[in-house]
């Protein structure tokens, strides 16, 4: 695995001493290109630059990411026999969310698979219902609110998101607790005999997890719908067309980026949330990361978890590129 | 401390676009000199070449002699007036001033010195601690051009430093910047679209067109002697007449015109047949019956008559759509003129200038 | 219009009932913390007290994390402004195409799943330890070290980010002006960028510190055998909720409250007093004596 590193740290060397020669005999490197950047940023300023950049890149995004999807294809081996004989590509990390065990009665790994699937259909249900909750206040801030209230409400917006996501779980567990206030109210008000669990029905995750994100929803949305001319609603309007047909031609369409790319981030934030499931959900509500993190933490393999953490980053990218062609919306308009 | 410029066939080409095309000139030390011409013309590419900011892609730019090929701007004898000034904003005025000296390592007291030489010089005494953002278009000129001094160059380049400036203020500026020129002796480059200031500032003036230079003299030269119909029709205002060199006499040309045949000087060598354009200034026209010589007179009607202070303009119809304009001094002598009146106007021929055809201004 | 009123009525209970969602949970988690129960609860209300507070600082295991994610917090900062400054440098001198592709390359990070990060990061520092050979108390295996590369990874995207916005207003004429008075690039750099970036770097810095502090997906993984205050916290509540997290959560919230409220009252102060330093000095020009070469102008 060495030669990978070897290779990358050749070829910033490379780069650097390219840097040199270029700025004492341009003419050699003159194919290389960007003659101007050394001339335009001096020797030491370029160094640091391209020096940071490559270690960023090289280091910190790419070289990771290429050595988790190869280590996901290995098998789980003791430091000792790394690099040995028994070092070789396999596919059974893969294999095991899809088949288990070998000797289960089962066929599939329904256990896994049902998480996979749970997590993936709960959060597009969470990012949805972030979708209806955000979108009546992002217009409303957007454009029916005046500059000084539209700032009061941005800054109380802002506000309960400082409190760190740990503690924010936390509150929805002392709402929701079998004896939380929210079971608390209704008992003492008489309505109900015995405390529900609603932990155990989920309502208490989706509840925590619609919260947290609730933030990037609505300023994706602002975002958008600010950018819109409020003459065009004003137009709408004189023309007799009800408010639903209002947001439903004019103020939406415009908004598609902003919807996209909330929706994009809500997901992916559901999909990859660890704190709300483990603190929130129930015994049944087991989320995929939370088996990742199990891999890693008691069942000592790496391997495997490394290759379920690949399978849920596909399905985020997946996601992302189903709701850009969806919505006919490019990469650049979505990533904030 | 002062240095020529030379300018030994440059060419600077961007792609497929040539901004300047193989000037080749030389600017004597401490003379005060313009590159006058539109927007476009490559007035500020040559500008950027002498400062260090653009390499020639062919030809040499020498500075006291030497060579300037890869010497960065850092490193030449020359400082920028940039047309935005260009001021650090978050900078003192003393500290914008002082700079130059900062980055060479002089001492504190040395920059305060040098500091308060220069505000004194631009005068400017003791407002050193101030904000650059708390001085006024005038004020933040001279920072400037205090900044610019404050390294002692060779030569000094000015872009267009005045094109942001209100007219008196304008005004002033020049009679100004001549003044510090004379005083402090280094030779300045000056690049400007408003033949005004290029005419009353400096020594000798290059007109550019297109990346060429059309001509180079001193002020009086350019005016009354244009080398090319560009000259002649940029600088100032001009009548042209284009048509075709029927006669050639004493020096001078005969061309057959739209309006009849026009006779002007022929400095340029122009030969019977040639194709060639009269020049007859709005001040070289006068109203008129009959003139001595044959050649020399325009009749037309009158179609508009503006006053403009102390000249009166008659616009006259011409031959195309360009009106010709007749410049009378308002000394009372104006005749009463109305619009579709036949007028006939009369000039010297020694006044008219015959010049080979060629692309004029505003084409 | 009777409608038009139901409407606004509607709105209005909309908003209360969307704030009120918002800020509920955080009220009631912050009321836990002064009841006199053993389990954080508001209701039944046991009376009044402050001992959990006190419980909250002489928790070691809570002081250890808070310390670990002050220093993990640094070192976030030190290597992701710098990464982030230059990391905006080359985006604004790169050509259109290259922009692209290197945009995104830079900003996934960002997108990635907090867990993927965390895994990669962990993974990757392990097999290069391994095949060095390195032991397990070298930097390959430091939690510390891992964490601060980890999350470092998508910081200086947020970096980035802070420093390309206040690039694109920069005037380079003031780059050229420099160098045309003889300074060097190095000279440049120091003495005319970063001066023009400082507002940039100190917001770029408190947002790597803010986001490094609180994160919990990406650490959790590199954090190996340490702790950080996200992952204490989480463990706490995870195996037997006390009230005194609650009261972490006040002093939070508190914290919070107080920092917005001074952070506002600061920037007016400083733009009002921005406004009268101006009026001063024009109000002086004004009343400027005449120069001694001709005659001045006013103005």
């Amino acid at each position: 695995m060495s030669d990978f590193v070897a290779v990358f740290l050749a070829l910033l060397l490379a780069l650097l001493v390219a840097l040199i020669v270029q700025s004492r005999g341009a003419s050699i490197f003159a194919a290389l290109g960007e003659v101007k950047f050394v001339e335009r940023n001096g020797l030491v300023i370029s160094a640091y630059m391209v020096t940071a950049v490559s270690v960023w890149v090289v280091f910190m995004i790419v070289l990771p990411m290429l050595y988790m999807v190869d280590f996901s294809f290995r098998h789980n081996l003791p430091p000792s026999e790394v690099g040995g004989p028994e070092d070789v590509h396999t596919l059974k990390n893969y294999a095991y969310l899809l088949l288990g065990r070998k000797g289960d009665e089962e066929l599939l790994n329904w256990l896994h698979l049902g998480v996979f699937v749970r997590t993936v259909l709960a959060s597009i249900f969470v990012t949805l219902l972030d979708l209806a909750i955000c979108y009546p206040i992002a217009y409303y801030m957007a454009q029916v609110a005046k500059g000084g209230r539209a700032r009061l409400l941005v800054l109380c917006l802002i506000l309960p998101f400082w409190v760190n996501e740990i503690l924010r779980a936390f509150a929805f567990r002392i709402l929701f607790g079998t004896s939380g206030v929210i079971n608390s109210v209704l008992i003492g008000a008489g309505l109900l005999e015995e405390p529900i669990d609603f932990i155990r029905a989920d309502v208490a995750l989706y509840a925590g997890l619609s919260y947290a994100y609730i933030l990037m929803m609505v300023f994706s949305l602002y975002n958008a719908i600010e950018s819109l001319d409020h003459n065009q609603i004003e137009a709408a309007r004189d023309l007799g067309s009800p408010w639903w047909r209002i947001h439903w031609r004019v103020v939406m369409p415009h908004a598609k980026p902003g919807i996209a790319s909330g929706c994009t981030m809500v997901f992916m934030l559901a999909a990859g949330a660890l704190a709300a499931p483990q603190i929130l959900g129930g015994p049944s509500s087991l989320w995929f990361t939370q088996v990742i993190y199990d891999w890693f933490n008691q069942g000592a393999n790496w391997p495997q978890g490394a290759a379920y953490a690949f399978v849920l980053l596909v399905s985020c990218i997946a996601f992302v590129l189903a709701v850009m062609r969806t919505f006919k919306v490019r990469l650049g308009e979505i990533a904030r | 401390m002062s240095a020529d410029v030379e300018l030994d066939h440059v060419t600077i080409r961007f792609g497929a676009f040539t901004a300047v095309d193989s000037v080749s000139l030389r600017i004597e030390e401490g003379e005060f000199f313009s590159f006058l011409g539109p927007s476009g013309c490559g007035k500020t590419t040559i500008l950027r070449a002498v400062s260090g900011f653009q390499e020639p892609t062919e030809g040499e730019v020498r500075i006291g002699g030497k060579n300037m090929r890869g010497i960065g701007p850092n490193r030449r004898p020359t400082a920028l007036i940039f047309q935005n000034l260009a001021l650090f904003p978050l900078m003192t005025v003393a500290e914008n001033i002082a700079f130059a000296l900062e980055v060479r390592g002089a001492s504190r007291a040395a920059r305060r010195r040098r500091a308060d030489e220069l505000l004194n010089l631009i005068a400017l005494p003791g407002q050193g601690d101030k904000p650059i953002a708390a001085l006024s278009g005038g004020q933040k000129q001279r920072v400037a051009i205090a900044r610019a001094l404050a390294v002692e160059p060779d030569v000094l380049l000015l872009d267009e430093p005045l094109s942001a400036l209100d007219l008196r203020l304008r005004q002033h500026m020049r009679t100004e910047l001549r003044a510090i020129q004379r005083r402090v002796g280094i030779t300045f480059i000056y690049i400007t679209h408003d033949q005004g200031e290029a005419l009353t500032m400096s020594d000798r003036v290059a007109v550019m067109s297109q990346g060429v230079i059309q001509q180079i003299g001193d002020s009086a030269t350019i005016y009354d002697d244009p080398a090319t119909a560009f000259v002649a029709s940029f600088v100032g205002e001009n009548n042209p007449f284009p048509g075709t060199v029927t006669q050639l006499a004493d020096g001078q040309a005969v061309v057959d015109t739209a309006l009849g045949p026009l006779r002007g000087r022929n400095g340029r060598g122009l030969k019977r047949g040639d194709k060639a354009i009269v020049f007859v200034r709005p001040e070289a026209l006068r109203v008129g019956a009959g003139a001595s010589e044959a050649g020399t007179t325009i009749e037309s009607q009158v179609v508009t008559k503006e006053l403009e202070g102390s000249l009166v303009h008659v616009r006259l119809a011409g031959a195309g759509a360009k009106p010709i304009t007749v410049s009378l001094t308002n000394d009372g002598t104006v005749p009463v003129l109305e619009a579709g009146q036949p007028l006939t106007v009369v000039f010297d021929a020694a006044r008219a200038v015959a010049l080979p055809t060629g692309h004029l201004a505003d084409e | 219009m009777t409608s038009d009123r139901v409407r606004r009525l509607m709105v209005g209970f909309y908003i209360l009932l969307f704030f009120g969602f918002l800020f509920g949970p955080l009220l009631l988690m912050g009321a836990a913390a002064f009841n006199d129960v053993s389990y954080p609860q508001v209701l039944p209300w046991q009376g009044f007290t402050v001992q959990w507070f006190a419980k909250l600082v002489n928790d070691n295991q809570m002081m250890q994390g808070i310390t670990n994610s002050l220093w993990i917090g640094l070192g976030v900062v030190a290597l992701s402004v710098p990464i982030g400054l230059a990391g905006a440098l080359v985006m604004s001198q790169i050509g259109r195409r290259g922009a692209t592709i290197y945009y995104t390359i830079v900003i996934s990070p960002v997108l990635t799943p907090g867990v993927v990060l965390g895994i990669s990061t962990l993974v990757f520092w392990d097999r290069l330890g391994t095949s060095v050979g390195a032991g397990y108390d070298t930097l390959f295996y430091d939690g510390f070290f891992l964490t601060v590369v980890g999350q470092s990874s998508f910081i200086s995207a947020y970096c980035m980010l802070v420093f390309l916005a206040r690039l694109q207003r920069f005037d380079r004429g003031l780059e050229e002006a420099a160098l045309d008075l003889g300074a060097s690039q190095v000279q440049v750099f120091w003495k005319i960028l970063i001066p023009y970036l400082r507002p940039a770097i100190l917001a770029a810095a408190v947002l790597a510190f803010l986001s490094s502090f609180e994160n919990y997906n990406t650490t959790l993984f590199t954090i190996l055998s340490e702790n950080t205050l996200t992952i204490v916290l989480a463990g706490k509540v995870r195996m037997g909720t006390q009230p005194d997290l609650s009261a972490l959560a006040v002093v939070i919230m508190a914290i919070t409250l107080i920092g917005a409220s001074a952070h506002e009252i600061l920037k007016r102060r400083e733009a009002a007093r921005e406004k009268a330093a101006l009026a001063e000095a024009r109000g002086e020009a004004g009343r400027l004596a005449p120069a001694r070469l001709a005659t001045v102008p006013a103005g």
